[in-house]
């Protein structure tokens, strides 16, 4: 995983910056970073249950909005914690096209460490882009 | 922090940025605080205040209030009024925690009656009020019935006992915006949130058993007409919003706002949280409707949590909750756009107000206030930090000039990240109980966030309102017991 969390920015809420070689590391280091936000170790989170997420967006940014939301959805929806397990992100005519398998468990209090709920990603300063090293995208999540 | 060259002090704790601040702003900004609050804001408040001028349809200023802090789009702390008309409502100006507010109740218990069974009372109460990452409930909701709950608000936990007649009449708009329409609500936000009735959240979501002093009393006579007039009588104050529900009614509606802002409606703005549709428009009048559900889920949902406290409080003293005197002072939202009748170069007119992180607080006399308060004004509730306290205000007539707005609460001064570096929860959890606070919480680290050093001080903000003359302190209470999520 590759990303680090940002002081500075929006006070009340948290911020991070993730890269990756690839898309499909990018978005694996920030789907990480979003779960660690609310549990304090991915290997307290044992691989019981998996949900299946696929869809299209116009752009990598949109792709990366929504896939975070996808996380976020699953917690308050089905109070699981969950990590991709695999990603996989193709062009297609409309933009991108993403399928992933996310794997975790019902939220356990007295196992995982919980930390604080995630209310939504924000569009504020977010952003995918390219850089020397592949990809790079800051997130700002709203507590 | 260095302050924008051009501001200007207009009166002892406000500040104007005039529209030559920035190019494109309609309105001038202006800025309630103290030198002091205001140097400590972040240079991006300036920002954002000056960037919500700009939007279409905003009347005389954008404002911010004493505990402005950093927001998207709209500063926390941000009020803007619309010209329904011509104007635009925006998501950013109303917050992801559609109707994020503030409940209070009294009891007719003193400290002393209180503190031998504090430890029961907020386990008890940790128990019955689900929170933290995820919290569920445990009332049995169909997503049918959800759909219903969001359309009729807090009155729809009244119908089934889960709380007093009076309890909505001491609710802002009783407890139920009408208009909400759930058809204009995803299935996603529905599942997001159908199980989430009666639940605190995390963050600085909290339930907070308080005392008031006799020496905290700043105005008796309000105190009194509040029912506060018991030496160390003993209140309960908690803090939560819409939870899920309301957060995915934000993404969704910002979400259809960037597609269409400036396709269909020629809409271009500096920040994409400022995302906006023409209120009259089919998206506006959509997301209007949908975030009507959400404040009525979130009063629906402190509705409940009040049901549970005097169930609490019954079950610990033996006695019935009426016998304890456990009447609500009053429900007040913090983040949300409510169309609301002021004044406006001498004439009144309709506005959609958008008030983020900012309470409404109409002056004494106003229409929709219950007769209990019309002659003193609108309560006001403002939390604090766990460690510091909070306040009860009054509106007065002099928050006209804000569109009858006021601060929310202390506002941030560190990041959460920072705050976990610098504070074990630990040790904060000893310190507390050392000074008199018991607390119980789902999350060690998620309190360590929310130690007090990581706020303004609450003093200085409800100090601020009153200077500007916004509203006026009637009751600063202590925290005895806390529950964090």
């Amino acid at each position: 995983m590759s990303f680090r969390y940002l002081d500075d920015i929006a006070t009340a809420d948290i911020a991070f910056l993730a890269q990756g070689p690839s898309l499909e590391t990018l978005f694996q280091s920030a789907a990480e970073a979003t779960v660690l936000v609310m549990v304090d170790n991915l290997k307290s989170i044992q691989p019981r249950c998996q949900r299946t997420v696929g869809f299209q967006a116009d752009d990598v940014e949109s792709l990366l909005f929504n896939f975070l939301q996808e996380i976020i959805y699953y917690k308050d929806a089905e109070q699981l914690l969950l990590v991709p397990d695999a990603i996989m992100i193709q062009t297609c005519p409309g933009g991108y096209d993403l399928k992933s398998v996310l794997r975790g468990e019902g939220i356990e209090p007295r196992r995982h460490h919980l930390i604080v709920d995630i209310k939504a990603v924000t569009m504020h300063l977010f952003r995918v882009t390219p850089n020397a090293q592949g990809w790079e995208a800051l997130v700002v999540l709203d507590i | 922090m260095p302050l924008p060259r051009d501001i200007k002090r207009v009166a002892p704790a406000v500040w104007e940025l005039s529209q030559d601040h920035s190019p494109g702003m309609n309105v001038p900004a202006r800025i309630y605080a103290t030198e002091a609050l205001l140097r400590n804001m972040e240079a991006v408040v300036f920002d954002q205040v000056a960037n919500v001028a700009k939007l279409p349809g905003i009347q005389k200023y954008a404002f911010c209030m004493p505990d402005g802090h950093w927001g998207y789009g709209f500063p926390i702390g941000g009020v803007a009024a619309m010209r329904p008309d011509d104007g635009v409502i925006s998501p950013g100006g109303i917050g992801f925690d559609i109707n994020c507010g503030m409940r209070l109740v009294k009891t007719n218990l003193t400290y002393e009656d209180v503190q031998p069974r504090l430890k029961a009372l907020v386990d008890r109460l940790f128990q019955r009020v689900p929170s933290g990452v995820g919290g569920a409930s445990d009332l049995d909701v169909s997503k049918k019935e959800f759909r219903r709950l969001v359309e009729q608000g807090a009155s729809w936990c009244v119908a089934r006992g889960w709380g007093w007649p009076d309890d909505l009449d001491k609710t802002e708009e009783s407890g139920c915006l009408r208009g909400a329409d759930s058809g204009d609500v995803s299935d996603k936000a529905v599942s997001r949130g159908y199980q989430q009735v009666g639940t605190l959240g995390s963050g600085n979501h909290y339930l907070e058993i308080q005392v008031l002093k006799p020496e905290n009393i700043f105005c008796k006579e309000y105190a009194d007409a509040l029912g506060l007039n018991i030496p160390h009588q003993v209140v309960v104050m908690f803090h939560c919003g819409s939870r899920g529900f309301g957060h995915q009614v934000a993404t969704d509606y910002l979400q259809i706002f960037l597609k269409v802002m400036k396709s269909k409606y020629g809409l271009d703005v500096i920040d994409r949280e400022l995302s906006c549709a023409p209120f009259r428009s089919q998206e506006g009048q959509a997301y209007f409707s949908a975030m009507k559900c959400a404040v009525n889920m979130a009063f629906a949902n402190r509705q409940v949590i009040l049901h549970r406290i005097r169930e609490v409080f019954s079950e610990v003293f033996q006695k019935k909750a009426e016998d304890l005197g456990m009447q609500q002072i009053y429900d007040v939202a913090h983040n949300i756009a409510k169309l609301e009748t002021h004044p406006v170069d001498g004439r009144d007119q309709e506005l959609l107000v958008h008030r983020k992180g900012s309470t409404r607080a109409f002056g004494p006399g106003r229409a929709g206030l219950p007769d209990v308060y019309r002659k003193i004004g609108q309560p006001v509730i403002i939390g604090g930090s766990m460690e510091t306290g909070s306040y009860l205000l009054t509106g007065v007539e002099g928050s006209a000039e804000t569109f009858c707005s006021t601060a929310h609460g202390s506002g941030r001064t560190m990041s959460r990240h920072k705050a976990r570096g610098l504070f074990q929860g630990r040790a904060l959890l000893e310190q507390m109980r050392v000074k008199g606070i018991y607390v119980n919480t789902s999350s060690l680290q998620g309190l360590a966030e929310e130690a007090g050093a990581a706020y303004k001080n609450i003093d200085d903000v409800t100090d601020a309102t009153e200077m500007a003359g916004i509203s006026k302190r009637v009751a600063r209470f202590i925290p005895v017991g806390n529950i964090k999520g």
